[in-house]
């Protein structure tokens, strides 16, 4: 077992445990740091597959800007454990029972997949550097480049119209 | 690491991502399930992206840049997330402010 099956390991228990702390923990609080803790355990991912880019963008757009902004609109509202809603026994179960079962199924479903013998992880590859994947972003993805600014600016537009006092 | 591996985690995270839209009713929790469920996927793209290159290694007679399309895949999603969680805190901001709760539950007026 050499180093980076270790690693994955690690990060991989770190990235479920702390998705499992998102949905059980009582305290919203809460539930934003184990959501940051995932997102850097994914990020380690990234690192390990070779792409390093999309590990740093990770961590700026996930980590620094969309958390903080969870953040910023937990702390506006004050919520806390006590104002937290609960749904009922039977209803948690079932919600449980049911994501399970989507587990048991999906993975049945994949099991017998042709490639799942396949190498993903190794040294080598240099796909994920900034100039090969600004080359394919510029060569071959320029229209949805393109596009996205322009639903960015709709998206701030939206956020501003909606958030705005009427 | 053999790619049923990655398949394996991103499920696992997706499923904890979907039991948390069911299971809550804070609003702002389910989105942050929905984030994670995302990641799971960014997270697979990544791992098949990777393994295609693998067999551009393994077999130089393929495009230098095999598997790149995974990984701005992987870009596209972050952008379209970015977006959406702008709006979608400003709605959840927008809906606290009528109701002084995030309880979905509250948000039944298109029910009769």
């Amino acid at each position: 077992m050499n180093i980076s099956q270790i690693l994955f390991w690690i990060l991989t228990v770190l990235a479920l445990g702390s998705a499992l702390g998102v949905v059980l923990s009582k305290n919203p609080v809460y539930s934003v740091l184990c959501l940051i803790v995932t997102f850097f355990a994914i990020s380690g991912h990234y690192i390990l597959l070779n792409a390093q880019f999309l590990a740093i963008v990770n961590i700026i757009v996930y980590a620094g800007a969309i958390m903080v902004l969870f953040l910023f609109v937990i702390m506006l509202m004050n919520l806390n454990a006590e104002v937290e809603p609960q749904k009922s026994k039977i209803l948690k179960f079932a919600g449980f029972i049911a994501g399970l079962c989507l587990f048991l199924v999906i993975v049945a479903a994949i099991k017998n997949a042709e490639a799942k013998t396949q190498a993903a992880q190794l040294a080598g590859g240099d796909i994920g550097l900034i100039k090969n994947l600004g080359t394919a972003l510029f060569n071959d993805y320029v229209l949805p480049f393109e596009i996205s600014s322009v639903l960015f600016l709709s998206a701030m537009v939206g956020a501003v119209v909606i958030g705005k006092k009427e | 690491m053999p790619i049923n591996y990655y398949i394996i985690t991103a499920i696992a995270l997706f499923c904890i991502g979907i039991t948390g839209v069911l299971t809550r009713r804070n609003a702002i929790i389910i989105f942050m399930c929905i984030e994670i469920m995302l990641n799971a996927v960014n997270l697979l793209l990544v791992a098949f992206s990777k393994m295609f290159h693998m067999a551009y290694l393994a077999n130089p007679a393929k495009a230098v840049t095999s598997g790149i399309d995974g990984q701005l895949f992987v870009f596209f999603i972050m952008v379209v997330a970015a977006a959406e969680v702008s709006v979608g805190l400003a709605i959840i901001v927008m809906m606290y402010r009528n109701t002084h709760s995030v309880d979905v539950n509250f948000l039944n007026r298109l029910k009769n």
